[in-house]
């Protein structure tokens, strides 16, 4: 796990980007499969399979390491149909970067606590979506993308992409979550539904 | 069992927590009403057709994206995922990572050409492909009517054969896979094949264009033509009946034909401005395959193009003097993911074997080969020398050498992608018994 202050309520950069890159592991891939687990306050599905904790590790790293240097602007997930392809869900994750904490190094203050529940309200939002997201009736399969500043060295897991939007999208924009370095946007968007015609 | 359900099923709203945010209602505050209001009005009518948008739409995307930095911003996908559930990952990219790479020295690149020889009579003609490389390190150059072998290794010069008058120029030059048949494209769309070894003739393709063969590619026992009269066509040079495919799409002259490594695509372009991608699982029983993917991107004539050996369906191309971008394509959805304002001609290109790098040849005003650091497409280096434009490139069977010429008549070397390792002593002819130790145990 990426160490994090636990002093007090101060918050570093480095602790900020643990906590924005861990919420986006559980968020998106941690939601998808398998294992209990208690997080956020929440219990939590996590896996026990050592492939997709190395890819976990691999990510958050990754992320992490970006988010640090201000470099990363947004994180997507898109959910593919494994047969034709087809992006038939998005979630974009942008995130506002406090350049000064960047740059100087400063640290900021918010509880922990609260930003806990602001995470904790944003997974209940994400939970509940399923009530209006089309039910993904075929084997699916993913991606994950980072839209990052163009200075920034490709490491070798990853290659340069297009961004896979959804045509005609419906959109929903889910509450946001702020560690005072980091803010975080959610917005879901999904392919319309044929039998959906207003 | 969808993984959301039973998430939810868990969920015990066991806590009032003092804020009350509705997991419900979504950020109301925050909807762009505007981008709604667009969609619901004009969002359906993109719906058919999204290839077929007016220009002035093209533009106002164009500058939205601009608004929204799209063009400081890199769009990156991580590939490296987990086996268990499905995936598409190519397994080349599964291996673990290396976070802390000790970071490579910067080699240096020489500046000047390794060698010159001379070129005498070469045709200063942008639509033809006079230069091939072999696998044996015999690089092949024709020269007017006639066809001459250098080999790299000793340093000499044969030749491979003069074509007569009303047959040639010599229009096109390509080494099969092999390293010892070689094809010959000619002025009066005949291709000769070739044994370099015997230094004999084996066979002649006829029939099947109409004007010149300009582009030639192997794809095993397949050589591909590319004619002036826009077709394309498949021959199996180990039967009779050699003409098994034609790909009809270009209008004008297919001056740019290149395989991919895995000999699926084809990838094809023209003084038509057009860029193809033929895929071989499109192939027709009435002979006449429809294309995969039509690029209409640039404008000027497509004749470099080169597909990227570190990254499958990654391909490069090139446009010619009314165009001068590169462009960068993903050979199975057609997206083109960056395009890049060289300044001058692209009339080559070659992607380093060894690294992370591309090298472009141009013409007007510096006639240089410009090498670039891939993805960044930062400029590493540019090689001035010819003095006129760098019609056609090739590159050593190494890796570590190019090969460039032009109308200047000059043929020239340049260890651009690397210094070639000093000749080794001859290979053993069997592998020793442990030569995989590790492996034992």
């Amino acid at each position: 796990m990426a160490s994090r202050t636990i002093a007090k309520d101060i918050i570093t950069l480095r602790g900020s980007a643990a906590i924005v890159s861990e919420f986006f592991v559980y968020c998106t891939i941690g939601a998808y499969t398998q294992k209990k687990v208690k997080k956020y306050g929440l219990p939590m599905l996590l896996t026990q399979d050592e492939g997709v904790k190395t890819f976990i590790a691999n990510l958050t790293a990754q992320l992490s390491e970006w988010l640090e240097g201000g470099k990363l602007q947004r994180v997507v997930l898109v959910i593919m149909s494994k047969a034709t392809n087809e992006v038939l869900e998005r979630w974009n994750f942008s995130i506002e970067t406090d350049s000064e904490v960047v740059e100087k190094g400063v640290s900021r203050e918010k509880s922990d606590k609260e930003i806990m529940r602001e995470i904790q309200a944003i997974m209940r939002q994400i939970a509940s979506s399923i009530t209006y997201l089309p039910c993904l009736d075929e084997p699916c399969v993913f991606d994950v993308l980072a839209y990052t500043d163009k200075d920034v060295a490709v490491p070798f897991t990853w290659i340069e992409s297009d961004p896979k939007l959804i045509s005609n999208p419906q959109m929903v924009k889910l509450h946001s979550f702020d560690t005072k370095i980091h803010k975080v946007d959610t917005i879901v968007s999904y392919k319309n539904d044929e039998w959906d015609e207003q | 069992m969808d993984p959301r359900r039973a998430l939810q099923e868990r969920m015990l709203p066991r806590k009032n927590s003092k804020e009350n945010l509705d997991r419900f209602i979504p950020n109301r505050s925050a909807m762009d009403f505007d981008f709604a209001h667009y969609m619901l009005t004009e969002g359906r009518k993109g719906k058919e057709n999204p290839a077929a948008s007016s220009p002035t739409k093209e533009a106002y995307q164009k500058q939205l994206r601009e608004v929204f930095g799209m063009n400081r911003t890199r769009i990156l996908a991580f590939k490296n995922k987990p086996p268990a559930p499905v995936e598409l990952v190519p397994q080349d990219f599964y291996t673990s990572v290396q976070h802390s790479k000790p970071a490579k020295p910067r080699r240096y690149i020489p500046q000047t050409s390794e060698r010159v020889l001379d070129a005498p009579d070469i045709l200063d003609d942008y639509y033809l492909n006079l230069l091939d490389w072999g696998s044996s390190n015999v690089l092949a150059i024709a020269l007017g009517t006639t066809v001459y072998l250098w080999d790299a290794c000793s340093g000499s010069t044969s030749e491979l054969v003069t074509v007569d008058d009303d047959k040639g120029p010599v229009t096109s030059v390509n080494w099969a896979p092999d390293g010892r048949h070689i094809a010959v494209g000619l002025n009066n769309s005949e291709v000769h094949l070739w044994d370099s070894t015997s230094n004999r003739q084996l066979r002649t393709l006829r029939g099947g264009h109409r004007a010149r063969v300009g582009s030639l590619a192997w794809n095993n026992h397949i050589l591909t033509t590319g004619s002036m009269d826009g077709q394309i066509i498949n021959n199996d040079v180990r039967i009779r009946d050699h003409i098994v495919e034609t790909y009809r799409g270009h209008n004008q002259e297919v001056c740019g034909l290149k395989w991919s490594s895995s000999g699926r695509q084809l990838a094809s372009g023209g003084n038509d401005n057009l860029l193809h991608i033929w895929d071989q699982s499109m192939a027709s029983s009435n002979s006449t395959t429809q294309w995969l993917h039509r690029l209409e991107d640039h404008r000027a004539a497509v004749k470099a193009l080169a597909w990227c050996p570190f990254q499958s369906n990654l391909l490069a191309s090139g446009g010619g003097g009314n165009d001068r971008c590169i462009k960068f394509w993903n050979s199975h959805t057609g997206a083109c993911m960056n395009s890049v304002d060289t300044g001058s001609q692209v009339c080559s290109l070659l992607w380093s074997k060894n690294e992370r790098e591309l090298l472009s040849s141009h013409g007007f005003t510096q006639n240089q080969l410009t090498l670039w650091k891939y993805p960044s497409m930062a400029k590493m280096a540019e090689l001035t020398g010819h003095t006129s434009r760098v019609l056609f490139m090739a590159q050593s069977p190494d890796g570590c050498t190019v090969a460039s010429a032009a109308g200047d008549e000059t043929l020239r070397f340049w260890n651009v992608f690397g210094t070639p390792e000093p000749a080794k002593p001859a290979p053993k002819a069997a592998p020793e018994p442990f030569a995989n130790v590790n492996r034992i145990r």
